[in-house]
């Protein structure tokens, strides 16, 4: 399922061509100096496609960003204190290899799993935010996510604070088996708590939002925004090919596509998302 | 209670006459009322639901179908609902919580179906929902596993207070064939897979997630399923009392626990 996910945004950004691979975020061609665009062949200054918060300026491609990297472009400058940074995930099913692959990719992204949480200011306004990395074994939940995600709903729910999460996950984590399935439910159960007491609760899905954290707590906010084409979804897309013995048309489970159905309520390019979330806010404050 | 594997198990569940949710209803309830439609889109052939008598109590059952040849599984979309099939479901929860009866759960599902329409009709968006309504529903739910607990798909139908496995039900983040794939790149080495997920009853007990193991007929439910449906029904029976005893608000906090305590971390 993850190396579908792969493909699937391989084959929507670079059609056929099997370079300027974009996983993890990270242009790997040319090395540090120039940012040639997946989907355009656009080349720009690195520094400017930084600038952009990593926006195409010629086909407002958005490429994928690290969490970090998001907080940086979303939250008030010093106000983000983390909630549980040290939370790792045991090995519940003893599954051959995840240790070892856990350690690997802490070492390499200097994560302890695949999403932060804490809260912070937007414009002056204190939030509880979630953000997803994509970078750590597909952002799938497990153990970690979904106590973290659980956590930050249920402090919301004690500070009477709205909760922004930015999803994107490849879906449950194989590796932890029927508890990470577990996961969709605490979670939406937390959601439920907390909506229950009043509080707002914006999603924003952001490349790719799939599986098992589509079936949770991503599809159940207030206010579901998506950044413009991303990659939103249950099934995943050669799975569903496989069923149809078709091709399925290139728009499928985009932004786009689920506005459309009316699963969204609309879709924010990067640079305004900030100002939205903090309009969004202010209005519901009554 | 037998000791196979899980694989063996698989070989169980799969075998052709396995009892399904349309053999248990006549055995489990009287005077079973069907009901249809998700009042949104359609109506889903995947899931059964409506009203009838436990033990002289009224009780509301919603149950994913497999058909018994390909007729009923043309008709019920071999036991993979549409998003409009969870939300019957929901439907019918909430009225079992308007007219305080327990629910019933019955599962025995491959997933959620994976395809155009489903994506069209959000099958993300009617799982979510459901997993956040049936945590809160006021009034008791228990679910049971009758064979294959697929994904998402078995979870839609799962948030409840209890849940049970029949003895040989596997119940899965993914299929075995799925893991398989993506662990070896080998959708065959199923067998495999199956061992490794840890998906039955008496692991799932061991991790906290399924509540009660309910014995099968020897040699699996397909050998007497009268006594495998007598054995589903003393389950239910004794579920019911347990949970119709408590308060609401115990009951909901209950629930929510169930839930809230899976997960295994650590924090330093």
């Amino acid at each position: 399922m993850l190396e579908d996910l792969f493909s699937v945004v391989k084959m929507r950004f670079n059609g056929d061509k099997k370079e300027n691979s974009n996983e993890g975020g990270k242009p790997s061609i040319p090395k540090g100096l120039m940012f040639k665009c997946p989907r355009c062949s656009n080349v720009v200054f690195m520094e400017e496609f930084e600038k952009t918060g990593k926006v195409c300026p010629n086909c407002n491609y958005h490429a994928r960003l690290s969490s970090r990297e998001r907080l940086d472009i979303t939250v008030d400058k010093g106000s983000f204190v983390e909630y549980d940074p040290l939370m790792t995930s045991k090995n519940p099913i003893d599954f051959e290899g995840y240790p070892e692959k856990q350690a690997d990719l802490r070492a390499k992204t200097g994560l302890k799993d695949a999403v932060i949480t804490g809260e912070a200011t937007i414009r002056g306004e204190k939030v509880v935010i979630g953000i997803m990395d994509s970078r750590y074994m597909m952002a799938s939940m497990g153990s970690v996510v979904g106590e973290k995600i659980t956590r930050a709903f249920e402090q919301a729910e004690k500070k009477k604070l709205p909760v922004i999460m930015f999803t994107c996950s490849g879906g449950a984590r194989m590796q932890e088996g029927t508890v990470s399935l577990m996961q969709m439910a605490k979670t939406c159960a937390a959601a439920k708590r907390y909506s229950d007491s009043g509080g707002l609760y914006i999603t924003v899905m952001t490349d790719p939002t799939t599986g098992g954290v589509t079936a949770s707590f991503a599809s159940v906010g207030d206010i579901i925004i998506a950044e413009p084409k991303v990659l939103i979804g249950f099934a995943g897309r050669r799975v569903i090919e496989g069923t149809i013995k078709q091709r399925l048309p290139d728009d499928f489970q985009s932004a786009e596509f689920l506005l459309q159905h009316g699963f969204i309520d609309m879709i924010v390019e990067r640079s305004k998302i900030r100002r939205t979330i903090a309009h969004l806010i202010k209005l519901h404050k009554g | 209670m037998n000791s196979l594997t899980a694989c063996e198990r698989l070989d169980i569940i799969r075998h052709k006459n396995r009892p399904t949710v349309r053999d248990y209803i006549p055995m489990l309830f009287d005077d079973f009322f069907e009901m249809h439609g998700d009042r949104l889109y359609g109506d889903d052939g995947a899931i059964i639901g409506g009203v009838g008598y436990f033990k002289g109590k009224p009780v509301t059952v919603i149950a994913t179908v497999k058909g018994r040849n390909l007729e009923e599984n043309k008709a019920s979309n071999f036991g993979m609902p549409h998003p409009e099939g969870y939300r019957k479901a929901l439907r019918l929860a909430k009225q079992a919580e308007k007219f305080h009866r327990p629910v019933i759960c019955l599962v025995d599902t491959a997933g959620a179906f994976c395809g155009i329409e489903a994506e069209e009709r959000g099958q993300g968006e009617a799982i979510a929902k459901n997993l956040m309504e049936f945590s809160s529903l006021k009034t008791p739910v228990i679910t049971i596993i009758l064979g294959e607990g697929g994904s998402g798909g078995a979870l839609a139908l799962a948030v409840c207070d209890e849940l049970a496995m029949l003895e040989n039900a596997l119940y899965s983040v993914i299929s075995p064939r799925g893991c398989a794939s993506i662990l070896w790149k080998d959708a065959s080495r199923e067998r495999e897979a199956c061992e490794v997920l840890k998906i039955t009853a008496e692991d799932l007990s061991r991790l906290g997630i399924c509540d009660g193991i309910i014995e099968e007929a020897p040699g699996g439910a397909h050998n007497d399923p009268e006594l495998t449906a007598e054995y589903i029904s003393e389950y239910i029976s004794g579920a019911i009392k347990r949970k119709c005893e408590k308060g609401l608000d115990e009951l909901l906090n209950e629930r929510y626990t169930k839930f809230r305590k899976v997960g295994e971390f650590s924090e330093n």
